[in-house]
């Protein structure tokens, strides 16, 4: 394997804002560097595509050591949409964009984006659910097809 | 740091090639940077790209990121990429004479 990164293959895998986010940078980012980029959505992190769900995608107050806050704060109805906003607010200011706009940066910057056929399936989903730019939903074995000859990262 | 003969001045460099001091770039330099970088003449659409991350980094100390690139360039980001398919902010800092933007976004 060559000592540059070419090409990466990004499975973002959470419906959290936390567990969004990463996949989306590594992504830009890849491409910003010039380096080629697959992004292929399964199970929750589905809702980073989904018309519907990616304009409400929010940080998990419950079962989240790394916020720091009480278990039983976190589950006050209405912290999770504070944290969410607090957040979102503090990424504005670093220019980080919220994930539709996000998602769409991504897909202007040709990289690949792609919905997992098992959770589709699972969720009872369909094409007509995602953004326009990510409405190929491939299986598996397509995506292992489409990350040869680069690297695979797990979010 | 090193020097390098570019469009026949001698201009300082970072080990990946990035203007050292953005006041030792020219046109010619530019035109000189993006040929070694993959692009063999430069339109009036990459010189719009250039000139606003230059003029951005001049005014303001830091170079814009890819996303304010693609909302007031005036240049789209899918057409950012298909003029500078290295990597649009990267490649346009470098051929501007402006340092390498540290951003992650």
């Amino acid at each position: 394997m060559s000592d540059v990164i070419e090409k990466v293959s990004i499975i973002i895998s959470k419906g959290s804002l936390e567990g969004i986010y990463p996949g989306l940078i590594m992504a830009n980012g890849a491409r910003m560097e010039g380096i080629e980029a697959n992004v292929f959505f399964t199970f929750f992190g589905l809702d980073a595509i989904n018309k519907a769900k990616h304009e409400h995608v929010k940080v998990a107050t419950v079962g989240n050591p790394g916020l720091h806050l009480a278990t039983w704060a976190g589950g006050v109805p209405g912290m999770s949409a504070l944290v969410t906003h607090q957040l979102a607010r503090e990424m504005e200011k670093l220019d980080i964009p919220p994930i539709p706009e996000f998602v769409e940066m991504i897909a202007d910057s040709g990289a690949g984006l792609y919905a997992c056929k098992a959770s589709v399936d699972l969720f009872k989903l369909s094409p007509e659910d995602f953004i326009p730019q990510a409405q190929e939903i491939i299986t598996v074995g397509e995506f292992y097809g489409k990350a040869a000859g680069g690297q695979i990262i797990f979010t | 740091m090193s020097t390098v003969m570019l469009a026949g001045s001698t201009v300082d460099v970072d080990p990946e090639g990035f203007l050292e001091h953005p006041e030792q770039w020219s046109e010619p330099i530019a035109e000189e940077i993006a040929r070694t970088n993959g692009i063999q003449s430069l339109t009036e659409r990459h010189w719009q790209v250039v000139n606003f991350m230059r003029t951005t980094y001049l005014e303001s100390g830091s170079a814009p990121s890819i996303r304010s690139l693609g909302k007031t360039s005036g240049v789209p980001i899918k057409e950012l990429y298909e003029l500078f398919p290295k990597g649009p902010a990267k490649l346009a800092a470098k051929i501007g004479g402006i340092p390498k933007p540290r951003g992650c976004i």
